[in-house]
């Protein structure tokens, strides 16, 4: 059994509410860290090596001490709860089931960074989580860990929830701002980064839901102890969500290092491929990180066993690799059609681009447009490799990173299921025939099958 | 986009405006814009949708252009700029929702209902459209109802009957 920092409670009863939270030693992080100066927290959370969990891997404590402090002007700390990833959940069911954790990290990490207003920012479809989180604040509240001189220490904070819209977009940091602000969800030019000018014009961080969380145990246990767990520079847990045709997808907490392998197919994790099926592919992190035939996702190019961490997963770099992202793990039967999941996604970005800048709001929507051409039986030859080429064009032209994220799957696709590419524009008439892409299409399964 | 589809009355209620005046405390002196996306919620959760005279209203209360709770109402694609069913069924469409049969639960809600994605019955009941990824990739196919904004999971063509009979008699 792996261990478990996040998630070591989630089957207590009542764990949603405050006093069960505190009876299994929920807030101690909050009196701990209190008694420490802000400085020392941010030490600890340096020494934990915790790296963002949101997708970019940015390491959080480096984050923390780019904060600019400037006399007399505020400070903000902004929770990134804007979970919009295809194949993310985690975010949703930590704030679901441990509201709490949340709470006593954002406690904390305020009290690092010296902020005396923090929001957390709620993608507007997760209204029940809105509400969720709002009673656990007035909870906390009630119970002096939140408002005025807390805990007799002098110190203030109030945290507020803001729910947004129902935009893919806001999950970059700084279109998240700017929808705080009330305003369109459009990216700005960095720099100025956030720690210098972000919300409102002021120094702010923006973390991530599960790297908040993670804050506590690295306060309770020590930063290093933290940095125990894990493997190499992929310290401490990491939420992974499991989605596709799995045995029994859903959010598992794993010590980063485990290999993929074991994580698919152990019966403590996603036991397997559903109905007796083989494992096709994998997205290994959330919808924008390229996708890894079988053999890739068991193993490296050099036949060792690929593992879940930062560097395991992007071993390889893009030709054999994908990357950790934000931990959105969706796997692949044999059945599915590669061409229609690269359509799905692509008619997602185009859906989500915010049309700031040309490369993507034009790329986007030609790449939704010819990819559907190709799967509904209407794709020529030469529309493969325009493919790769509007791709190439987006990736790095944009100035947030959702020009890329929307460049990697296609690209990705190409390089590794071409033959499915090419198979759609020399059936069309099968093409035709398949319904929802579960077509048993004569695709060679044995080039990517993985004997184990 | 923005034409006035229908008149609605330009009343907001009294508990409407106490809870703006809620949402305005939330941000510092001179930041009330910051309110703009709760409150537009809100008057969504009243009136159903986003006429014109309700954001001019809304753009009222914040001090702020017209213009300026337009230009937000028309980006996220949470805000109705025109009447819908009295349920909304948003079913997800992205990637993983599909690998488990999302298309499948959306032909049968279009089926079921007889209306097109977008449209709404004629009895003003029920309009359905698909959206992108709900965040709850491993519970899938999902489907969500505002203005609470409740969730239904691993969907399937039973379970989506069943649901639309409930709602009828509810």
């Amino acid at each position: 059994m792996g261990r478990k920092l996040l998630l070591e409670h989630i089957n207590v009863p009542g764990i949603n509410t405050f006093d069960v939270y505190r009876q299994n030693g929920g807030y101690r992080a909050v009196e701990k860290a209190l008694k420490m100066t802000p400085d020392e927290v941010v030490e600890e959370v340096k020494k934990s090596g915790l790296r963002g969990r949101g997708g970019a891997g940015f390491p959080t404590g480096m984050k923390w001490s780019f904060l600019a402090k400037p006399e007399g002007v505020p400070r903000y700390l902004v929770c990134n709860a804007d979970e919009s990833e295809p194949g993310t959940f985690k975010d949703r069911f930590l704030m679901t089931h441990i509201p709490h954790a949340l709470i006593e990290g954002m406690i904390v990490s305020s009290f690092a960074l010296g902020a005396k207003t923090s929001y957390i920012y709620v993608r507007g479809e997760m209204m029940p989580q809105v509400r969720i989180l709002e009673r656990a604040i007035a909870e906390a509240k009630n119970a002096g860990y939140l408002g005025k001189n807390i805990l007799g220490t002098g110190y203030d904070l109030e945290l507020y929830v803001q729910p947004g819209g129902g935009a893919y977009i806001c999950g970059e940091e700084t279109a998240l701002l700017e929808s705080l602000e009330g305003k369109r969800g459009n990216p700005r030019i960095k720099p100025p980064f956030p720690a210098i000018a972000g919300l409102y014009g002021c120094p702010t961080v923006v973390n991530n839901v599960e790297s908040i969380a993670a804050t506590v145990p690295i306060i309770n246990d020590g930063g290093d102890e933290y940095a125990k767990i894990g493997i190499g520079r992929s310290t401490g847990t990491k939420l992974i969500s499991a989605s596709g045709n799995l045995v029994r997808p859903g959010v598992y907490e794993i010590e980063l290092g485990l290999p993929v392998e074991e994580f698919i197919y152990s019966d403590e994790y996603c036991g397997g491929i559903a109905n007796g099926k083989r494992l096709k592919a994998t997205v290994a992190g959330g919808s924008s990180v390229p996708v890894l035939p079988a053999n890739l996702t068991l193993k490296l190019a050099n036949g060792e066993p690929r593992l879940m961490s930062y560097e395991g997963l992007s071993e390889g770099g893009f030709i054999t690799g994908t990357m950790m992202g934000s931990g959105g793990f969706i796997a692949f039967d044999e059945d599915q059609c590669m061409v229609r999941n690269t359509w799905n996604f692509a008619r997602f970005y185009s859906h989500e681009s915010c049309g700031q800048c040309s490369p993507c709001r034009e790329g986007t929507g030609w790449m939704e447009k010819i990819l559907r051409k190709i799967e509904f039986g209407e794709g020529r030859m030469s529309d493969i490799d325009l493919l790769v080429d509007v791709a190439r064009k987006i990736e790095g032209n944009t100035i947030c990173p959702l020009g890329d994220a929307a460049a990697w799957p296609v690209a990705s696709a190409i390089r590794h299921f071409r033959d499915e590419f090419e198979w759609h524009v020399k059936e069309p008439v099968k093409c035709l025939e398949t319904n929802y892409g579960l077509a048993n299409y004569a695709v060679p399964i044995a080039k990517t099958e993985v004997t184990t | 986009m923005l034409k006035v589809e229908e008149q609605q009355p330009e009343v907001f209620p009294e508990t409407l405006i106490e809870k703006f005046n809620e949402i305005i405390s939330r941000y510092p002196e001179g930041k009330q814009k910051s309110a703009l996306l709760p409150m537009l919620h809100e008057v969504q959760a009243v009136f159903g949708w986003l006429s014109v005279p309700s954001m001019d209203k809304v753009a009222g209360y914040l001090g702020i252009m017209p213009i300026e709770v337009y230009e937000v109402a028309s980006f996220y694609t949470m805000y109705f700029l025109k009447p819908q069913g009295k349920y909304m069924l948003e079913v997800c469409r992205t990637g993983p929702c599909c690998l488990v049969g999302a298309e499948k639960v959306m032909a049968h809600i279009e089926q079921t209902l007889g209306v097109k994605e977008g449209e709404v019955t004629p009895d003003g009941l029920f309009s359905w459209r698909g959206v992108e990824c709900l965040a709850a990739c491993g519970f899938g196919p999902v489907l969500q109802i505002g203005p609470e904004y409740t969730f239904y999971e691993n969907l399937n063509e039973e379970k989506v009957d069943q649901l639309i009979q409930d709602l009828r008699n509810k």
